[in-house]
């Protein structure tokens, strides 16, 4: 039976880990080598490094972090932040990622979903979406609003489209998983969106990633009540409030299916 | 030990190798590329990873000319490790790609998965081996395709996704072929390329 996975984030800048609240307002997590070594040792099933910088200088330096990882992991790694093109996608992948995310250059030309897939498989290509809700804004009598949007640029432009839509098209175009981030949840510690989750589940077929507002092992067995074939989850590891080996002893004793 | 000729990795065009890499690396082994059929035939360890689809796999295998020295190896038993979409390419063909031919060691065919199951199966599933040639534990898989049925005459496993039973990995002597990523399953996934490295099983 395939398990249910657990997947720590690294945002990255300039060679450290940081995490902020709602896109903004980073602070220092530590060394990104050194703490995927230990959500490895823990028993992490794989890792998400995000390039939060993603300036050509940045740039170069990410790639040396993920070479670093490379080399210490036996686990899975997906890279991503500023991916704009197949290049920048090649050159994670050569530098030891398994798998690129790909967020706002995808929004705006979703071809770039189509061209990842022929080169390097959809198994590779995970859409990062980062969705706003609408629902609890005042909605327009009679005009259609979808219950959440498309926000990119890190969160600080909305583009208008549903992501429901956006989630079922991208995979249509070549997206073999979802990184599904509640833009609302992000870093509130107020659980998943769990509707969001459910919504897209119902929409596609591919495996979906939650991501946005974990807090506790509650939180994260709700996200996989709701559909989520895995969680996304930084600062609960990151400030040492628990392991990822605790959290999957307490989502088996929830009956929940986990690698341990 | 293997031998210290290091480790022959074929290019299959698309293929995402630095973990393929890094798992040889950690295991003291040095890395050569195939450049030639004769590299395929002389080397003592051959790698055929696998990253992408189907047809473009098998059409880079033919142009570079390595499909005769590749099924030869594999009949014979030499030291060949083929992963994932590796695997697929022993077969002979895949729904992926339905026109184009596999090395055809065996005549399984891939087929997709079906039955309302969510593509591609990425992540951690128990491989459960026929019998004691492997430990059983988790391993990661990302695969849209697999092999129903292992050919007659090799150590099989399985493992089971939704309802589908699929084969993880089959092996005989020098040959392991593994539909999950060794190279990604952790320390077991390490000690079995460790284990194949040291010379394979006996059947």
């Amino acid at each position: 039976m395939l398990t249910r996975r657990i997947i720590p984030c690294l945002d990255v800048a300039h060679g450290r880990v940081v995490k902020g609240i709602r896109f903004s307002g980073l602070r220092d997590a530590g060394d990104p080598v050194e703490r995927a070594r230990a959500y490895q040792q823990q028993g992490g099933d794989e890792l998400v490094v995000l390039d939060v910088a993603a300036t050509v200088e940045a740039r170069a330096h990410h790639l040396q972090v993920l070479r670093d990882m490379r080399h210490a992991l036996m686990i899975p790694l997906t890279a991503g932040g500023g991916v704009k093109g197949i290049d920048d996608a090649a050159a994670l992948l050569e530098a030891g990622a398994d798998k690129v995310a790909v967020n706002t250059a995808a929004v705006e030309r979703p071809e770039l979903l189509v061209e990842l897939a022929e080169r390097f498989g959809r198994q590779c290509v995970v859409v990062a979406i980062d969705a706003r809700r609408l629902k609890a804004d005042a909605p327009v009598p009679g005009a259609p609003v979808p219950d959440w949007e498309v926000v990119i640029r890190a969160g600080t432009t909305s583009c208008g489209r549903d992501a429901l839509e956006w989630a079922e098209e991208a995979t249509t175009l070549g997206a073999g998983e979802i990184l599904l981030t509640s833009w609302d949840r992000d870093g509130t510690r107020l659980g998943y969106d769990l509707e969001l989750i459910t919504a897209v589940h119902a929409r596609v077929g591919t495996p979906i990633i939650a991501s946005g507002g974990a807090a506790t092992v509650e939180h994260l067995a709700e996200a996989f009540a709701a559909g989520a074939d895995a969680v996304l989850a930084a600062s609960i590891f990151h400030d040492h409030e628990t392991t990822v080996s605790q959290i999957k002893d307490d989502l088996h004793q929830l009956g929940i299916e986990v690698r341990r | 030990m293997a031998d210290s000729g290091g480790v022959t990795v074929l290019r299959t065009g698309a293929a995402n190798l630095a973990s393929v890499v890094a798992a040889l690396e950690r295991a003291q082994q040095t890395i050569r590329w195939a450049d030639s059929a004769q590299d395929v035939v002389d080397a003592g360890h051959v790698v055929l990873p696998g990253v992408g689809a189907f047809g473009p796999a098998m059409a880079r295998l033919r142009a570079d000319g390595f499909v005769q020295a590749l099924r030869t190896r594999i009949e014979q038993g030499q030291p060949t490790l083929a992963v994932c979409l590796g695997l697929q390419l022993l077969g002979a063909g895949s729904d992926e790609s339905p026109n184009v031919e596999g090395l055809g060691v065996f005549s399984q065919r891939a087929v997709a998965f079906g039955g309302g199951l969510r593509v591609p199966q990425l992540g951690w599933n128990r491989v459960e081996p026929a019998g004691d040639w492997l430990t059983s534990d988790y391993a990661y898989f990302a695969n849209s395709y697999f092999l129903a049925e292992a050919p007659v005459g090799w150590a099989a496993a399985y493992s089971t996704y939704g309802s589908q039973r699929l084969v993880a990995a089959i092996g005989r002597r020098g040959v392991l072929a593994c539909q999950f990523h060794p190279e990604l399953s952790g320390p077991w996934g390490q000690a079995l390329v460790e284990r194949w490295l040291a010379g394979g099983w006996p059947c």
